[in-house]
């Protein structure tokens, strides 16, 4: 029997580690601007250092796993989407270190009074997407559960799109003192961080049909 | 050597059912890609076999109790008629199984050598094949509902599960293979038992007689048809039945194996005994009839509305077509093998046949005697001289011939007939030669004069090549200028709404309302997007029919990024068609890769476009 769940164990396994790694990326990141926006520049450093080993961790990963399903046929009828769920996964973590990296090369100016709500905005995106990855691992283990988890990645996201829009009213609106080239790239900025969550709506979505598909 | 030749026939219907059944019980598997073919064919071909060695006999014995085919000649025109029967039936597209057909081809030497049939036998046999499937649906229904309350009271890793159900199709292939061998070998090798009588061989350890023997040959017949031609016929009839999920699959086959292990297991059918029921009859069934009525209980089971009843009708037809065709065949066959090659196919003295043919020796001696029939070769005139035929009347006492000289006068109409048909089809068919050739004669001055105006079309046809690249090239590029431009009115479109939101001038905000419902008529990306796809399955239609074709495991996916690399767009330009992210499509092109096995050194792109 062992035997049997050899190569299975270790697929389960590598699955595992691959979301792990996605999940401390996403983690990484909302540590990330929250130092940036405190200025604390060493710490921010660490952030995208650290993300962008996880990165590379989670593309290698990738492909091994990518490799054992095409190699010992695994779920043959769903290999497809698996592998467009996996994009999906990895995605995140690929918007989620550009996005970092965003702020190292532009280094945007960020108003004391707008500060708390570009953290905000970091953990409800940041959140959107941290529920969506239970979603995926109860997806392996009981596909019928899925989309009740779902509705929170679904609440997250529309909340980060709210606050998303507060922070650029509160922009054009009241901010007189900031020059329009800066509320512009302020407004850019507020869109990078809200994308962590339009992407984990995009795996939700696949996640849905794909539970639905299995269960048929 | 010899006995070789004569087991042929019965190898040869081990070959076919090899060759056929194995799909019944790893077509699913195979079908799916859940089992190797390899590995399939290894476990059914060791399981068949040792079915067939250790538990064959006893559906072999309900065979001899039909009928003890006596002779080997006769035993190899019984197997051939059978494989005959169902070679021909199968390409007539009738429904037909070795089962049936074996059984048919005995009850013709009964008829052949005037030897009682055994109607209680006979009733046992034909019961069992109606009774077959219908347990078939029973246990799979059974067997189904069983798997669904397991399914919901465990939750297992999906991962897990698919290495499980792995597993069970394997294991219950294994267990399928060894009923068919142990059901089945009746069929291939069942007439040949009391006509072949070899050596017992001893190990030592374990002896084998005879029949055993017979068994392990028929049994490596059925694994060689399963190793050479199984593949093929998993691979396009597997799953034409009815679509299964890996799950339902394994019910079937078990369900299916059951039946036959139940039709076959002496072991079995006396603990029944010794419980007090009626023995279980040891019957070779059809093993495609069982899983049709297992599937058919399945289906019954999720509320019948996917179930084609006309495939009950095709079964019907093949319980009584079947026999009846392969007892006509035995028949014949058995006529000629006795007459035209002087074999003993055991008839009897008093078989009416053998009457028939006594009278036709008695005419022709007396004839030579008396010298009253003249050979045309040396009178023209023929004549018979005293007008006088020798007696050719029966005994109006012996009645027990009537019926086989009536059975044995419509055979042979049938058989004048079917030779008439056949020399007026070759009559026809020749005439149809002679006006083919002229016809060939008088366009062949045309096709010269057509080879001319192909050269000249053929570089038209360049030029026009030429050109549909050009447009081809235009049409990527245009489509990509229309996803461009949704994508700019879509970033337009949030922009107006985000000023829209700043504004309270009542006036301005429903001029801002007017500007964005007209850029929403214009925003149309999907549609767009699937236009350019639909354009371009059509244009490659081809190409997507031979990669599925050369790879049958490609995904739509990867379908579409081939033909988008085929038409050697960059990863970025692919990404933005396809709405992904360009790192995205490097890992769709790795997969891609690796399932068209590329090698390191060729660039996939152009793999794709000699392909």
């Amino acid at each position: 029997m062992s035997l049997l769940f050899k190569n299975v164990k270790e697929l389960v396994r590598d699955i595992d580690e691959f979301i792990n790694t996605v999940e401390q990326g996403v983690l990484v990141f909302k540590e990330g601007v929250i130092n940036y926006l405190n200025d604390e520049k060493t710490s921010f450093n660490e952030k995208l250092e650290r993300i962008n080993y996880l990165e590379a961790n989670a593309d290698k990963l990738q492909r091994k796993i990518d490799d054992e399903f095409l190699l010992h046929s695994i779920l043959p009828q769903n290999i497809s989407d698996i592998e467009n769920m996996l994009d999906k996964i990895d995605e995140i973590i690929d918007i989620s270190k550009d996005n970092l990296y965003q702020f190292e090369v532009e280094i945007p100016y960020f108003p004391d009074s707008l500060i708390q709500d570009y953290i905000r905005l970091t953990n409800t995106s940041v959140e959107a997407a941290l529920h969506a990855f239970p979603a995926v691992r109860t997806f392996f283990r009981e596909p019928l559960k899925v989309k009740d988890i779902l509705t929170k990645v679904f609440f997250y996201e529309k909340e980060a799109d709210r606050i998303s829009r507060n922070i650029k009213r509160k922009l054009f609106h009241e901010m007189d003192e900031l020059q329009l080239s800066q509320k512009i790239h302020l407004r850019y900025f507020a869109l990078h961080i809200e994308t962590i969550s339009d992407k984990a709506e995009t795996l939700a979505d696949m996640l849905s049909i794909m539970a639905l598909k299995i269960n048929l | 050597m010899i006995i070789l030749f004569y087991l042929s026939s019965g190898l040869f219907l081990g070959w076919s059912l090899g060759a056929n059944d194995a799909a019944n019980i790893f077509g699913t598997a195979v079908g799916s890609r859940m089992v190797r073919f390899k590995r399939a064919a290894v476990i059914a071909s060791i399981f068949v076999i040792i079915g067939a060695v250790v538990q064959g006999a006893g559906a072999s014995e309900t065979l001899g109790k039909l009928g003890s085919v006596s002779t080997l000649a006769a035993a190899f025109t019984v197997a051939l008629s059978a494989a005959l029967s169902v070679y021909w039936m199968t390409r007539m597209k009738l429904p037909v199984s070795t089962s049936q057909a074996i059984v048919g081809a005995i009850i013709g030497w009964n008829f052949y050598t005037d030897n009682p049939t055994d109607i209680g036998t006979l009733t046992k046999i034909v019961t069992t094949w109606i009774s077959g499937p219908i347990l078939g649906g029973v246990f799979a229904v059974l067997l189904f509902m069983l798997v669904k309350k397991i399914q919901k009271s465990i939750s297992i890793h999906l991962l897990y599960r698919d290495a499980i159900i792995r597993f069970g199709l394997l294991l219950v292939g294994g267990f399928g293979a060894y009923s068919l061998g142990a059901n089945n070998i009746a069929n291939v090798m069942g007439v040949f038992t009391k006509t072949v009588d070899l050596p017992v061989i001893d190990f030592g350890f374990i002896k084998f007689n005879g029949t055993e023997q017979l068994f392990f040959i028929g049994g490596v017949a059925i694994a060689i048809g399963v190793i050479t031609y199984s593949k093929r016929v998993m691979e396009t009839v597997g799953n034409t039945l009815m679509p299964l999920t890996p799950e339902a699959a394994i019910v079937v086959v078990l369900a299916q194996s059951l039946v036959l292990f139940i039709f076959s297991s002496q072991t079995l059918s006396n603990a029944v005994q010794s419980i007090g029921l009626p023995p279980i009859p040891l019957v070779p069934v059809s093993s495609s009839q069982v899983v049709i009525g297992a599937i058919i209980g399945i289906g019954l089971y999720k509320g019948g509305k996917e179930i084609k009843f006309n495939i009950l009708g095709s079964i019907s037809l093949g319980w009584i077509a079947t026999p009846i065709v392969a007892g006509l065949v035995s028949f014949f066959m058995l006529f000629f093998v006795n007459n035209v090659f002087k074999k003993d196919v055991g008839e009897s003295e008093n078989s009416p046949m053998q009457k028939i043919v006594m009278k036709m020796d008695s005419i022709a001696d007396s004839a030579l005697e008396d010298d009253t029939i003249t050979l045309v070769g040396e009178d023209p005139e023929f004549s018979v001289k005293n007008n006088k035929l020798p007696d050719m009347s029966f005994d109006e006492n012996d009645s027990s011939g009537l019926p086989m000289i009536v059975f044995g006068s419509l055979s042979l109409f049938l058989l004048l007939v079917s030779i008439y048909l056949t020399i007026k089809l070759r009559r026809i068919k020749q005439n149809q030669d002679s006006e083919l050739k002229k016809l060939e004669n008088k366009y062949l001055f045309k096709l010269k004069e057509l080879e001319e105006s192909l050269n000249e079309q053929k570089a038209k046809q360049t030029d026009l090549d030429k050109e549909l690249k050009y447009r081809q090239n235009e049409m990527v590029t245009m489509a990509m200028n229309i996803i461009r431009k949704n994508e700019f009115l879509s970033n337009l479109k949030r922009e107006i709404l985000d000023i829209k939101s700043t504004v309270k001038d009542s006036e301005s905000r429903q001029a801002f309302n007017r500007l964005s419902l007209m850029i929403s008529q214009n925003l149309s990306i999907d549609r767009d997007r699937e236009k350019f796809q639909m354009h371009l399955n059509e244009r490659n239609s081809k190409f997507l029919r031979l990669l599925s074709e050369k790879y049958p495991s490609i995904t739509d996916n990867e379908k579409r990024l081939a033909v988008l690399l085929r038409l050697n767009l960059s990863s970025k330009e692919i990404a933005s068609i396809l709405n992904i992210s360009p790192k995205s499509v490097e890992m769709n092109r790795y997969r891609l890769r690796k399932k068209l096995k590329v090698p390191p050194k060729v660039s996939l792109s152009d793999f794709i476009r000699e392909l």
